[in-house]
């Protein structure tokens, strides 16, 4: 029987870094103990990390597949298993499975075409591995534009990697923006869906979203305005799970599981579920 | 098909109890039944229906996962699967037979529950048709005939004998078994038994209960109807009519301390309670409306979508004598329009 796989059996990792991006927001490198990514995944994929005795809980990997040598979770300080790992220190050990759910069509329906990020707070955590995926393979993808708001200039998660990286890549433009005007801060301030029809994209774009469920439902309003089709507009959403493969009985919207059949869903595609997310 | 006297009976559970662990409805002590594991001296209890389903059989209340041990900043992972051991349930009804399908398409389907897959290699159903359905009925509703329950091997119990037919290898290799008990026989006395029962059903008060209104691609029509608030306005979210359903399969993941490391274990879980879908930034089903309505909505519209049709309901009529309120989803599919003029 131990031979069989089980999905719900996770493997043993170990927090190799952990970077501060804002006040409530840290970066947790994980290896397993030999020093090897967990498992290989897709841009958007998700995975179960937990400490044992305070919980599981679902994350979705910020880091690229084109890293070779770790993964990388950006998590927000907001509950048990959270609050625990803020207060984690490099070696700690933790477990992790998966990858879970349908990543964003990279291959396949992103190919060739001009990109917008949309992202708020914390939203940019599974964003940031779709973008890094599309940098790392710049010639199969046009024009990037990434927006990307915060409540405050300190609440921009990855800061240092969109300010030295992103913006210096040739054909990536990236507009920030935070919601209210802050001392040191010359950029754009104002809400994300308001940032996103002032800057008024063409069109002709494949826009991905994420963020707040407000900010989403928000922005997608925007984009409709703007004369984008929802057919061109990809977002990856969040409920609670507990077994990552559709049996827990608990993250469904209709009839569609968040962990298997999303988290990614084309907004067209929400359209066909009850509004209960 | 085998046959043997009803006074063969203990000697029959005898024989197979000699090499798996038979399980055979007896008496609760409560005025109820339930499964019960055999030895001399249990007495099979002729009952309709056990209060609980058998669904735990196969996917238990509560069962270890796995072990860790945290020394420090190290954990140390045990997996502590075992392989289930043989056994036996005898007199199964032809609606808790039909959930194991619906189970089945959770647990089997990839990625497999190896779990409960292995309490599923290893368990071996005797179904029993039924003679006198209740008012609670409505099996036929969902296609299924109580009169020919499926499983392992399929029972039929008249006045002074049993008849058994085999319909899986599993089945065959345990018939075989107690092959000097039982006798080869024909099917007559088991077909007039069957056309009374289904007799009996077509007279049932819920024999007009129909599943026209529901199934895959309903959602948005049954979503937002107004019925939903009248419905669920009493519902005390208690959770009783999800723990004693035989499909309902949703389930928790927790852990508990022991002292000496950390037993991950899984236990029931009930769409019904305020902190199914609770998290640390919201709740997506904030009202007891939208509870209810997730439950009967699985049943009826979101399971069959994402299984060719099948309901994820067998009309075993437990939630219809246990729901503390009296609501159940017959009343509910009548309301929404399932009933037959």
């Amino acid at each position: 029987m131990n031979t069989r796989e089980e999905t719900l059996i996770p493997v043993v990792g170990v927090i190799t870094d952990v970077r501060i991006d804002t006040p409530d927001v840290k970066t947790f490198r994980v290896v397993t103990p030999d020093g090897k990514k967990a498992f290989e995944h897709k841009p958007g994929q998700c995975a179960m990390l937990s400490i044992p005795g305070v919980g599981e809980a679902m994350f979705s990997i910020t880091s690229s597949p084109t890293n070779t040598e770790f993964m990388e979770f950006s998590i927000k300080k907001c509950g048990c298993v959270t609050d625990w790992l803020h207060q984690a220190e490099v070696g700690q050990q933790l477990t992790i499975r998966g990858p879970y759910g349908r990543p964003f069509p990279v291959d396949t329906e992103f190919k060739g075409k001009d990109l917008l990020f949309i992202a708020g707070g914390i939203g940019l955590a599974p964003l940031r591995s779709v973008i890094n995926y599309c940098r790392h393979y710049r010639d199969e993808y046009g024009k990037i534009d990434i927006v990307y708001g915060s409540r405050s200039m300190d609440d921009l998660v990855d800061y240092k990697e969109i300010v030295e990286e992103w913006t210096k890549d040739k054909n990536v433009d990236v507009h920030l923006t935070i919601d209210r005007e802050q001392e040191g801060w010359d950029g754009h301030v104002g809400f994300v869906p308001n940032y996103v029809k002032e800057l008024g994209f063409d069109t002709n774009k494949t826009a991905i979203i994420c963020g707040p469920p407000i900010m989403i439902k928000f922005t997608l309003q925007a984009m409709v305005e703007l004369g984008f089709n929802k057919e061109q507009v990809y977002t990856t959403m969040e409920l609670r799970m507990k077994c990552g493969v559709g049996k827990c009985g608990r993250c469904n919207i209709g009839s569609k599981y968040v962990c298997k059949d999303g988290p990614v869903f084309r907004c067209d595609e929400l359209d066909e579920l009850p509004d209960e997310y | 098909m085998r046959k043997c006297s009803l006074s063969v009976l203990p000697a029959l559970f005898a024989e197979i109890a000699k090499s798996n662990t038979l399980y055979i409805p007896a008496s609760d002590n409560a005025g109820g039944a339930k499964f019960t594991k055999w030895e001399e001296g249990i007495q099979y209890l002729d009952t309709l229906n056990t209060v609980k389903s058998p669904k735990d059989f196969f996917f238990p209340h509560t069962e270890d996962l796995m072990e860790f041990k945290v020394t420090g900043k190290n954990i140390e992972l045990f997996d502590i699967r075992e392989e289930s051991e043989d056994f036996v349930v005898f007199g199964v009804r032809a609606c808790d037979v039909k959930s194991f399908d619906i189970l089945d398409r959770v647990f089997l389907s990839d990625p497999v529950d190896s779990y409960y897959a292995s309490r599923r290699e290893h368990g071996v159903i005797i179904s029993l048709a039924c003679t006198r359905p209740a008012e609670t009925c409505f099996c036929t509703t969902f296609g299924i005939d109580p009169a020919t329950p499926a499983g392992d091997i399929s029972a039929w119990k008249t006045e002074d004998a049993l008849y058994l037919q085999a319909n899986t290898q599993k089945g065959e290799a345990l018939l075989s078994s107690v092959e000097a008990l039982t006798e080869e026989c024909d099917s007559t006395d088991v077909e007039a038994q069957q056309e009374k029962t289904r007799k009996i059903m077509q007279k049932l008060p819920l024999a007009n209960l129909t599943t026209d209104s529901f199934g895959g691609g309903k959602t948005l029509e049954l979503f937002d109807s107004p019925k939903w608030d009248e419905l669920s306005e009493a519902c005390l979210g208690c959770g009783t009519c999800t723990f004693v359903c035989p499909t309902c399969q949703c389930y928790d993941i927790k852990d508990f301390n022991t002292g000496n490391g950390v037993i991950r274990y899984r236990c029931w879980d009930s769409c019904m309670f305020s902190e199914f879908t609770k998290m640390a930034h919201g709740n997506s089903r904030l009202t007891q409306l939208e509870r209810f309505r997730q439950r009967f909505m699985h049943k009826l519209v979101y399971y069959p979508e994402n299984n060719d049709g099948l309901f994820s309901c067998v009309g075993c009529g437990r939630c219809l004598s246990k729901c503390p309120i009296s609501m159940n989803i017959v009343k509910v599919m009548k309301a929404l329009g399932g009933e037959k003029k």
